[in-house]
């Protein structure tokens, strides 16, 4: 590819490995002095195989198995796989089992929008954001705790019903915890959307027109940035989601700065979402959470779940033994991230980082980012003078 | 008319099953030589949105899955197409119409050893470069003979 054009081009290799990320990615940047002209994008560093894995799990295993796909939507899986496995033997689960999954599928919407902000600040030089972001983040992770014993890997998802039931006496001490989250949300909102350091940064940047996101078939908050009208919890309603109101955000520009929009006001949604579900579930009898399903009859079914990221899609067949056939799993990572390679294109290189990270692909390797100079193949500048570059720039416009 | 009726009245000559499972689920059986005519058809008259495809080792030959949404009325409409030819199975490519499935039939490719004919960039994505020719991990069987 460097041999396309005479001109002298830079490889940029951004990852793969980093221990702070979970899902390993490698981007490999083609710039033009600073301008990004190319990339390629290398997965696989992380293929585990989980798909054959799950044909050698029963059912009930396979719930546990594909939690660990993902470490910071570690609901999400589960959350579409039993609904896979509902809709293949269509059970009903009953509405108190509908309520929980919904509150703990939108707390972890907010502990994960809110890690994405604090990532998006540091990359920008907004260490306050980050540190204050991810500070804040814990009391998501408190609820969690309380909930459900664990702060991360929950384990509530379970074919027929969730695993443990949330009891009435608790409700009034949830939301509480809930409501010490608005003023949370008020401070970053009024930080992000009212700074104009910020607005330099990220408006206009890493721009995903709607027919491009169309065409890549972006979904979540990178689709519903790019103005796409889509949310599975609305469309194809499952758990409580048309139980209690809330809305959905779409905004228009497809930059960072309208991702940043529609992930800050969704969380102010979750907790609207919650706040119903927590009402709803003090008019249902305590217990009644699990329907104890035993066999799996035969056939197929297709689940989707709305995770932080976007739609989360399952297909699951079933033999009639207790092992799925075909277990097929679809990651919103795996449509968003492709769009990277027009949203970066014509951008500078202090930019980069940002774009990238504005999908949120579970992304944190700009350490590991290296400039090479191609004839002497020797680093001039690697992750943490790109993250620097970047920090620069804000600086610079802030001095302004 | 709904867009299920749509369909039923638009691919009647290339429907061979039409399966409801519930009203939000749909199975169409198609042969493979239709899959770029019905996919522009669902795409660009009916505004789906392309999600992904699942490849199956069958004893009978390659089955592919092609999900579809209709986010408008929230129902996944899937495509299901065999390939009977196991030794080689091929098919059209339908990532010059989308590109965002250029990915999944690059994954199919290497897992299943099925070819995509015209695809722009058929490479490994998930597997390493220097994979072994012609060894399949999701083909029936494979694992447990090999270790």
């Amino acid at each position: 590819m460097t041999d396309k054009k005479n001109k002298p081009r830079t490889i940029i290799p951004i990852g793969p490995y980093h221990p702070l990320q979970e899902e390993a990615e490698f981007f490999k940047l083609y710039v033009e002095g600073e301008k990004v002209v190319d990339m390629d994008i290398e997965i696989g560093y992380m293929h585990r195989g989980i798909e054959k894995l799950s044909e050698s799990m029963h059912y009930d295993q396979s719930a546990f198995l594909v939690e660990r796909i993902c470490g910071i939507c570690s609901n999400s899986h589960p959350f579409a796989y039993v609904n896979a496995v509902e809709d293949l033997a269509g059970i009903e689960i009953t509405l108190r089992a509908k309520y929980i999954r919904s509150i703990i599928g939108e707390l972890e919407r907010l502990h994960s929008h809110l890690l994405w902000l604090g990532l998006a600040g540091h990359f920008i030089g907004y260490n306050t954001v980050w540190m204050w972001s991810w500070k804040y983040r814990e009391l998501v992770n408190d609820i969690f705790e309380f909930i459900t014993g664990n702060r991360q890997h929950y384990a509530m998802m379970k074919i027929g019903g969730v695993r443990r039931d949330i009891e009435n006496k608790d409700i009034t001490q949830i939301e509480k915890m809930c409501d010490d989250l608005i003023p949370v949300l008020n401070l970053f909102k009024g930080a992000v959307l009212d700074d104009p350091v910020i607005h330099a940064r990220t408006k206009n940047v890493g721009i995903l027109p709607i027919e491009v996101a169309i065409d890549y078939c972006v979904v979540g908050p990178t689709a519903r940035a790019s103005g796409i009208d889509i949310d599975i919890r609305r469309d194809d309603p499952y758990a409580a989601y048309n139980l209690v109101p809330w809305n959905v955000i779409v905004t228009k520009n497809g930059d960072v700065f309208d991702k940043a929009v529609v992930r800050i006001l969704e969380m102010y949604e979750s907790i609207k979402i919650i706040r119903g579900c927590l009402n709803g579930l003090l008019k249902e009898p305590e217990g009644n959470y699990d329907l104890k399903i035993k066999e799996i009859p035969v056939g197929e079914g297709i689940g989707r779940h709305e995770a932080p990221r976007g739609e989360v899609f399952h297909y699951v067949r079933s033999d009639k033994t207790n092992r799925p056939a075909r277990h097929k799993i679809r990651a919103p990572s795996y449509v968003n991230v492709p769009s990277n390679q027009y949203a970066v294109i014509g951008q500078t290189i202090s930019d980069a980082a940002l774009i990238l990270a504005a999908v949120d692909p579970c992304y944190c390797c700009t350490e590991r980012v290296a400039i090479i100079d191609k004839q002497k193949n020797k680093k001039i500048m690697n992750g943490f003078d790109l993250i620097k570059l970047s920090q620069e720039k804000t600086e610079k416009l802030r001095n302004k | 008319m709904n867009s299920i009726e749509i369909i039923k009245d638009k691919l009647s000559n290339k429907i061979l099953k039409f399966e409801k499972k519930n009203s939000k689920r749909y199975y169409i059986d198609i042969l493979p030589t239709d899959i770029v005519a019905v996919t522009e058809m669902l795409l660009g008259e009916l505004e789906y949105r392309f999600v992904i495809a699942t490849g199956i080792d069958r004893r009978d030959g390659i089955e592919i899955i092609y999900h579809f949404s209709d986010d408008k009325n929230g129902m996944v409409v899937s495509i299901r197409t065999l390939l009977t030819n196991k030794e080689k199975p091929e098919i059209d490519t339908i990532s010059n119409i989308i590109k965002g499935s250029e990915w999944i039939e690059r994954e199919m490719w290497e897992l299943l050893g099925i070819n995509f004919k015209g695809h722009p960039n058929l490479k490994h994505l998930v597997l390493n470069e220097d994979w072994p020719e012609g060894d399949y991990p999701l083909r029936q069987g494979r694992g447990n003979e090999t270790g």
